[in-house]
């Protein structure tokens, strides 16, 4: 204890008394502190809504700010999910949402439609992309919520679709938005997860084509990300330099979602 | 005569009381997280022991499902989490002060007749520095279990791109356990450390709000006596 001037050294019950004193003020002040910050985070004012909402405005700040963080760490194209043997993919393939896709689709009519740059459109039947070499993907499909799957999709790999139909210019651009023929369910995704080697839009689920309930008749399959990017049944795709409008990060989920 | 005595660096209280919040947080935003898909059990045999939260807790309680809150919070809170652990790791070292806190040899054949003396079974408790052969094990058993809480949260924040990691945990699912299980363990930790604080008493829980504690310094033999906690 340090002894400014000719003051009186203190006793030694004076001492413990100033000290505890000074230590239970500075913790009660610390801790009252921490619970108003606290308070404060918790009723802080949800983000103006945009492309995402529903979050907290400083939550939805970090989620990003981690996000970026994330992605210059340790993202990597080359990074492949673990692939299994189809024998382990799971026969009853679980369903949990129909946002977007309800009710049967005429796939026959049905064509996907692709937005270029130009703002001149492609239309594509499923015949044509069913043309295009089929890549089949068993690995563990991984939900929000916390369960795991492994499944097993067949479609066509969606860089390869890119290269086919001569989009390359259009994934120069930083994100890729794909919609629901309705607009009910729509997803935003950086460019290099959608053009991850296993990102597939695929048409074949166990071998079979998409039942209704899982995506008929094309959905996109993207093990970099959680279930809640995978559109089912896709209508149209975007390409941007913002982030398109996304369905769960409206909701308050994280935009990137990525794994 | 009373004399004072320091016993607890500023560093020590202050990781030790941040830390106190931080995890209430994160086990609080882990559970609106958990609860979303609530399938834990302890199943042996086919008999179910132990369903973490059966329904009618959700009912009592009207818990809601607020996974997207769940991970929000997860993922700000994370990040002091891990940084006060660092910071406190890298202090523990760079003082020397881990020589007070990390078990030795004799540590864990110790603990026990602490553990019998703590039961009241065993009448004395063998000689020790600022920490008992059993607060050495509890107290460093914890951080590694904080540093594996970060490494199991961060195999199943990032399992494609950190699959080493998820390797390394034993896969997807068993990462997820470890990290729930770890969870199940800091509230044993924190049940046993609630009692064991009240039973050490008002001068020993000073100590990590002030730093220091008051002896009796007249006896050499009574000073021992009031290192003990």
């Amino acid at each position: 204890m340090k002894q400014k001037g000719i003051k009186k050294p203190l006793t030694v019950e004076q001492q413990i008394k100033r000290r505890n004193f000074l230590s239970f003020g500075v913790f009660g002040l610390l801790g009252a502190t921490a619970y108003g910050g606290w308070r404060w985070l918790y009723n802080a004012p949800a983000e103006t809504p945009g492309v995402t909402a529903g979050a907290r405005l400083p939550l939805r700040r970090a989620l990003n700010k981690t996000e970026l963080f994330f992605r210059r760490l340790v993202f990597n194209e080359t990074h492949l999910v673990k692939t299994y043997p189809v024998e382990m993919a799971t026969k009853n393939v679980r369903h949990n949402e129909d946002i977007g896709a309800e009710g049967e689709i005429d796939a026959g009519a049905w064509r996907l439609e692709v937005i270029k740059k130009d703002g001149s459109r492609l239309n594509v039947s499923l015949p044509e992309i069913q043309a295009l070499p089929k890549t089949d993907l068993v690995f563990d499909f991984k939900c929000v919520e916390g369960w795991d799957q492994i499944q097993h999709w067949g479609g066509v790999r969606f860089i390869d679709f890119i290269n086919h139909f001569g989009l390359q210019e259009e994934i120069k651009m930083d994100y890729v938005g794909l919609m629901t023929p309705d607009k009910g369910y729509y997803v935003g995704l950086d460019t290099s997860s959608a053009i991850h080697p296993q990102t597939l839009l695929a048409y074949e689920m166990n071998g079979k084509p998409l039942p209704t309930q899982h995506g008929k008749p094309l959905r996109l399959i993207i093990p970099v990300k959680y279930g809640i990017k995978n559109l089912k049944r896709i209508g149209t795709i975007t390409f941007s330099n913002q982030r398109p409008p996304d369905y769960w990060a409206e909701h308050g989920y994280d935009y990137y979602s990525g794994l | 005569m009373k004399a004072i005595k320091e016993k607890h660096s500023l560093v020590m209280r202050w990781t030790h009381w941040v830390n106190f919040p931080l995890l209430g947080i994160m086990i609080w935003s882990g559970l609106l997280i958990y609860w979303a898909n609530d399938v834990y059990t302890v199943t042996i045999f086919g008999h179910t022991f132990v369903r973490f939260f059966p329904e009618w807790f959700y009912n009592l309680l009207h818990i809601p499902h607020h996974l997207s809150e769940g991970m929000a919070f997860h993922f700000l809170f994370m990040w002091f989490f891990t940084l006060n652990g660092i910071f406190y790791v890298l202090y523990t070292i760079i003082s020397g002060d881990w020589r007070e806190l990390w078990p030795q040899k004799k540590s864990f054949k110790e603990a026990w007749a602490v553990m019998l003396h703590d039961l009241h079974i065993r009448k004395t408790a063998p000689p020790q520095g600022k920490y008992n052969a059993a607060q050495r094990i509890a107290y460093s058993a914890i951080i590694i279990m904080g540093l594996g809480s970060v490494l199991t949260g961060l195999a199943i924040y990032k399992p494609v791109q950190i699959n080493w990691l998820l390797w390394v945990m034993g896969g997807y699912h068993m990462a997820r356990i470890w990290h729930f299980v770890l969870t199940l363990g800091y509230l044993f930790f924190f049940l046993i450390h609630i009692v064991q604080v009240i039973l050490a008493g008002w001068n020993n829980f000073r100590s990590v709000v002030s730093g220091f504690e008051v002896i009796e310094e007249s006896s050499p033999i009574k000073t021992n006596e009031a290192e003990r906690n």
